[in-house]
């Protein structure tokens, strides 16, 4: 699937939550479900810091497609990192440094990915990308 | 006894929703909400009194400065200082420090040493490390205990003819504890050193009194007392003051000026560079005013009582610790649910309508020693109430029942 097919299921999903109450509930069980990524990558080279929380990120080539994991020390964090993670990974390095992330806008976590959220997500969908950005240079 | 419900109607902003629910705003110890006779005076202001001050020979220069100079006086007296130009004007408490911390750079020479607590702000550790780089003196810390209390024998070991200069808040933002500022600052003037005190948590409860307290430098900003934000006050004893070179460099603060030489105007202009934020100045009296009307014992009483309700309500529920429980502590508490990150509890609260501050609160050095990331921490306000406090604990329970 590309980038924008997943990201509509994810509009989609959404949808069908009635309240901000399903709508966190489901990211909350997202966030407690995966285990996001390998104890070997937690470390301090990998960690964004946000004001409130942490954001691990690690990035790895296999064959032309780029492979996410990430994870965080709170679990909101964590969830919508579950969503990125589903957007982002298994994709061409030139599909994600082209993507967008309002469908964030769309499914009402808005203010989650709001710099002055100070969480650590702003500045991972930025590493996500700078990745994305290292990795096509090499392609090229 | 305060009437809670017709001091609320002071207060506009308490009458607005967040996400469709009443405003619970329990962040006052980031910033207190604005009563309409504060506003109301900031709109006269600018409506009827601006221009520049202590410049003009114009009707309008000259009530403008009038009434900045009026608020001086009304701090002055708030605060009993013994002249009014030991009051001086500021953006705020970070100023102030960054003020008192620059003028001694230099009076301090290497092998000096600064004091400062286990409990402060870290913002307001750094003009002290960078005063330590640039003189040579050296900073030692007064630890702190689980109580979230100064420990005062460790203070008292610290001490010593090095010790040129204390700084600690009067109380902790993060834990709310209120420091022995007296014990303090009497042990520092036995060595000779002199004591900064950062007031900015304790204005909003109670009213310093810097003459009995024998305090050297003692700074406020007005937004967490019911002003403005952009405005504060240093208080300076005069010798003090004197005695620092100023700060920065412009007009209003030169008596007379050549390429050769400079000289300073007196106190309190030689601090007061540039045009200050005048309607900010003016309308800090109208907060003090507001505060006095209401009356400081009132307060003080009312908001022990909500923290004593809030208390005994949140350990109510399993799992919840508070940070900071010493006995003398103002109207702030500091929390956590065991297992749950404080970021996840403030998210689920904030789509409740309730303004609660989570994080570190700037003290990393606290959260460091409980060893925790962070804490959900309310605090409240005598415009407050025990039904707000309520629908906190009911969304505490609820973020816990989500998160868990």
């Amino acid at each position: 699937m590309t980038i924008e097919e997943i990201q509509n299921e994810i509009i989609d999903e959404f949808s069908m939550f009635e309240d901000w109450e399903e709508r966190y509930q489901y990211m909350i069980d997202l966030g407690k479900e995966l285990p996001l990524i390998d104890d070997q990558y937690k470390t301090d080279s990998n960690i964004i810091k946000g004001c409130q929380s942490k954001v691990w990120v690690h990035a790895e080539m296999k064959d032309d497609k780029l492979e996410f994991t990430a994870d965080s020390d709170a679990i909101i964090t964590k969830g919508i990192i579950a969503i990125l993670i589903r957007t982002f990974s298994n994709q061409h390095p030139k599909d994600i440094i082209d993507a967008d992330t309002s469908f964030i806008d769309d499914i009402g976590l808005k203010e989650h990915l709001s710099p002055t959220r100070a969480n650590g997500l702003v500045s991972m969908v930025k590493q996500l990308k700078m990745y994305a950005i290292a990795y096509q240079t090499q392609l090229n | 006894m305060l009437d809670v419900e017709a001091i609320r109607k002071d207060f506009p902003i308490l009458s607005r929703e967040v996400n469709g629910k009443p405003l619970v705003y329990f962040d006052n110890a980031a910033t207190s909400q604005t009563p309409q006779q504060v506003i109301h005076a900031i709109v006269d202001y600018y409506s009827n009194f601006n221009a520049n001050i202590h410049r003009g020979v114009h009707t309008l220069s000259q009530e403008a400065t009038d009434l900045y100079e009026q608020s001086r006086q009304k701090i002055q007296a708030h605060f009993n200082a013994k002249f009014s130009h030991e009051i001086i004007f500021t953006s705020g408490t970070t100023h102030g420090i960054n003020l008192v911390a620059n003028g001694f750079s230099s009076i301090l020479k290497t092998g000096d040493e600064i004091i400062v607590s286990a409990l402060e702000h870290h913002s307001n550790i750094v003009p002290w490390q960078m005063l330590c780089e640039h003189t040579g003196a050296n900073l030692k810390v007064i630890p702190m205990n689980d109580q979230g209390e100064l420990v005062m024998s460790e203070y008292d070991n610290l001490l010593s003819e090095n010790t040129k200069l204390v700084f600690t808040n009067h109380i902790s933002n993060a834990l709310g504890t209120i420091n022995p500022i007296e014990y303090i600052i009497k042990k520092a003037h036995a060595v000779g050193a002199a004591v900064l005190i950062d007031g900015a948590q304790a204005c909003p409860h109670i009213k310093p009194d810097v003459q009995a307290l024998d305090v050297d430098f003692y700074v406020a900003s007005a937004h967490k007392m019911c002003g403005p934000t952009g405005v504060g006050m240093l208080y300076g004893k005069e010798a003090w003051l004197n005695k620092l070179p100023p700060y920065q460099g412009g007009g209003e603060m030169i008596a007379e000026v050549t390429f050769e030489k400079t000289t300073y105007a007196d106190l309190p202009h030689k601090f007061e560079a540039g045009t200050p934020n005048i309607a900010g100045g003016i309308v800090f009296g109208t907060a003090i005013d507001y505060m006095n009307s209401i009356g400081f014992d009132a307060v003080a009483q009312y908001e022990n009582e909500l923290l004593e309700y809030a208390t005994e309500k949140l350990l109510s529920i399993d799992g919840l610790k508070i940070y900071g429980t010493s006995k003398h502590k103002t109207s702030v508490l500091s929390f956590n649910l065991e297992g749950i990150h404080p970021y996840d509890v403030g998210s689920i609260l904030d789509k409740l309508g309730i303004a609660v501050r989570t994080g570190h609160h700037c003290a990393q050095p606290i959260m460091d020693y409980y060893k925790i990331p962070g804490t959900i921490r309310a605090s409240f306000a005598f415009y407050n109430t025990k039904s707000e406090i309520d629908a906190l604990v009911e969304g505490v329970k609820k973020a816990k029942k989500m998160l868990s």
